[in-house]
């Protein structure tokens, strides 16, 4: 700890230099502030431009110095109504398989890693303990590991470009994380809550479906927010285990056109970006604060 | 309701969990095993060669050039971005928070996390953009307005490409640890220490950086193990190039199995190298385990994660 600067009791200078010295905390005080905001403000500008550059050059023909937009038009859009090129497969039939693989993923994880959080989080049985340090050690074990396997496996089971396939795989690997920040939100009931439902005579189905649900209604949002997204956005499955084009996601597709049109036309490449990511920024504006919350408990690397 | 029975019930909960888990995690977890001792390539035919694989990879001059890219991204990224800029970013949006209330603060923190939820081939879009070589990217765009030649960044500057665009994802992790950390510290410490003639920056020193230490060594050893086996962003950008400059170990072992071009689908010696990184992972975390003291922390939490 640093020796006090200003001794004041024994100071002899009086009123003035009080005045004096409080003026000069303030002034350091907007110093600092000023300084902090600098900082936040440069570090988040190239994010800024960034995501700003994502709609503004959608709507316009031609970037000045790479960031001062000229002239609105829709032309970049035009993907929407006719195909970038005849290799391309119908975009509303990759949206609607993207849409499709997030909420696959996300009943997946409503249906599956809720009852079962709710069973390692309350329920007494056997190979309780066992399965507990199996989620952990699951949650641990990386992706890439199993990624090649899992090609064995899909291939095995004839669910290669297939989207089932790829849900399943992103399904299984997210399980563990699931039902371990799900069994969270089941210890955080309390147990007089579900104790008082028993002794009124409801069984402990009844328990779970009318008293223990409705009080992990957040928990099971927040999953469903986060399942929903990782499923939307999901790049490195659906690139690896489909190929047909008639399976292909948003990501495939925009995949295809950074490689077919990335120094050629950056207004469709900005467009086609802008329009997977549309329906994330949406629900993240609303949904930030759930989202906080269960990113800590880890998903991605990086 | 019996016992039998309702050991029943609870096997019928678990069912649809352990059918998945069985399928898609352990079956392939012990087929990983299997494959690693075979030459199995795209048709799949299992050809057991004993250890050659693992034989293959100390042979492997790419891999000790992997080996050290690996340690230099994940080092790189964790000091620069995951632990020293998420801190930066919590203790400035924890300071504006404190003056000018929550909006100004939460905005910037949600700036910072829409990376991380922004789908990666759409990142991937952003940053080829940002660092297009041409005069249609940002940063060649302003160099054009001081009248400066355009530079191919990717290119020339591969390694720190993917530090920078890792690390300006992986820094909100250690941001909202370290935000909710910084904010739970009760506020009498940082008015005694402010009493006695304290700074800010002597307040994060002396006060802030001690309290908040679990959350530090936890970040630190946790992004470790991520980093270690995330790839998808490199792939994105570089896909591991020029010439296996940016091919860290994930990567190397993504590449020999479903490898862009030359698509190799060299599944023996791909799960071999994947087991190897997960040696690797294991070694990290019992090094981490003990330096880190984390024994510790689990008998006294300090900050409880979710």
């Amino acid at each position: 700890m640093p020796k006090l600067k200003y001794d004041l009791a024994s100071s002899h200078a009086g009123t003035a230099t009080l005045v004096h010295l409080a003026k000069r905390e303030a002034r350091k005080e907007k110093l600092l502030t000023f300084f902090i905001y600098s900082f936040m403000i440069l570090s988040s500008l190239p994010l800024v431009l960034g995501y700003g550059w994502l709609i503004l050059n959608s709507f316009t023909d031609k970037m000045v110095y790479g960031v001062v937009p000229q002239g609105f038009t829709i032309k970049n859009f035009r993907f929407l109504w006719e195909l970038p090129s005849r290799y391309y497969p119908d975009l509303w039939r990759t949206t609607w398989n993207t849409f499709l693989l997030a909420l696959g993923m996300t009943a997946i994880m409503i249906l599956v890693a809720t009852p079962t959080a709710y069973v390692i989080s309350r329920m007494k049985f056997p190979a309780r303990g066992f399965l507990l340090a199996m989620t952990l050690i699951l949650h641990s074990f990386p992706g890439v590991t199993l990624l090649i396997s899992l090609y064995y496996v899909l291939r095995t089971l004839n669910l290669l470009n297939s989207l089932v396939g790829v849900f399943l795989v992103k399904a299984g690997l997210m399980l563990p994380l699931g039902i371990w920040i799900m069994k969270g939100f089941f210890d955080g009931v309390p147990w007089d809550v579900e104790m008082s439902g028993l002794v009124d005579g409801a069984t402990r189905m009844q328990t779970l479906i009318k008293i223990v649900l409705p009080q992990v209604k957040p928990g099971i949002a927040a999953m469903a927010i986060f399942s929903f997204i990782n499923g939307w956005s999901e790049y490195i499955y659906v690139i690896t285990f489909i190929q047909t084009k008639e399976s292909w996601t948003l990501s495939s597709y925009v995949n295809s056109i950074i490689g077919d049109f990335q120094f050629i036309d950056y207004g469709l490449l900005s467009a086609t970006a802008l329009f997977y990511i549309a329906p994330v920024l949406l629900f993240f504006i609303f949904t930030q604060k759930y989202l906080m919350a269960v990113t800590v408990s880890g998903s991605k690397g990086g | 309701m019996t016992k039998k029975r309702g050991h029943f019930m609870i096997f019928l909960l678990l069912a649809p969990a352990l059918l998945i888990t069985l399928t898609f995690y352990l079956v392939p977890g012990i087929l990983t095993g299997a494959m690693s001792f075979t030459n199995m390539d795209h048709r799949l035919t299992w050809n057991f060669v004993g250890f050659s694989n693992y034989v293959a990879m100390f042979k492997d001059t790419i891999l000790s050039r992997v080996f050290w890219n690996t340690i230099l991204y994940v080092f790189g990224t964790l000091l620069l971005f995951n632990v020293t800029f998420g801190l930066l970013i919590a203790l400035a949006t924890s300071y504006i928070a404190e003056r000018h209330g929550e909006k100004p603060s939460l905005f910037f923190r949600a700036l910072w996390l829409l990376p991380r939820f922004t789908p990666p081939i759409v990142y991937g879009v952003i940053w080829l953009w940002i660092l297009d070589p041409t005069r249609n990217g940002l940063l060649n765009g302003v160099l054009n307005w001081f009248g400066q030649k355009p530079v191919s960044w990717i290119s020339e500057f591969p390694m720190a490409v993917i530090v920078l665009t890792n690390g300006v994802i992986g820094a909100s992790f250690g941001m909202i640890l370290f935000y909710s950390a910084i904010t739970s510290i009760s506020r009498e410490y940082n008015w005694a220490a402010a009493v006695d003639g304290a700074g800010w920056l002597h307040r994060i020193r002396y006060v802030t950086l001690p309290l908040i230490r679990w959350p530090l060594l936890f970040v630190t050893a946790y992004q470790t193990l991520s980093l270690l086996t995330s790839y998808e962003y490199i792939l994105i950008l570089t896909g591991g190039g020029p010439f296996y400059k940016t091919t860290v170990w994930s990567l190397y072992a993504y590449n020999e199995a479903f490898g862009g071009y030359y698509a190799s689908y060299r599944f023996g010696y791909a799960t071999a190298l994947t087991l190897g990184l997960v040696i690797v992972s294991i070694i990290a975390s019992v090094i981490y385990w003990r330096v880190f003291r984390f024994r510790e922390m689990m008998s006294e939490p300090k900050i409880e994660v979710i």
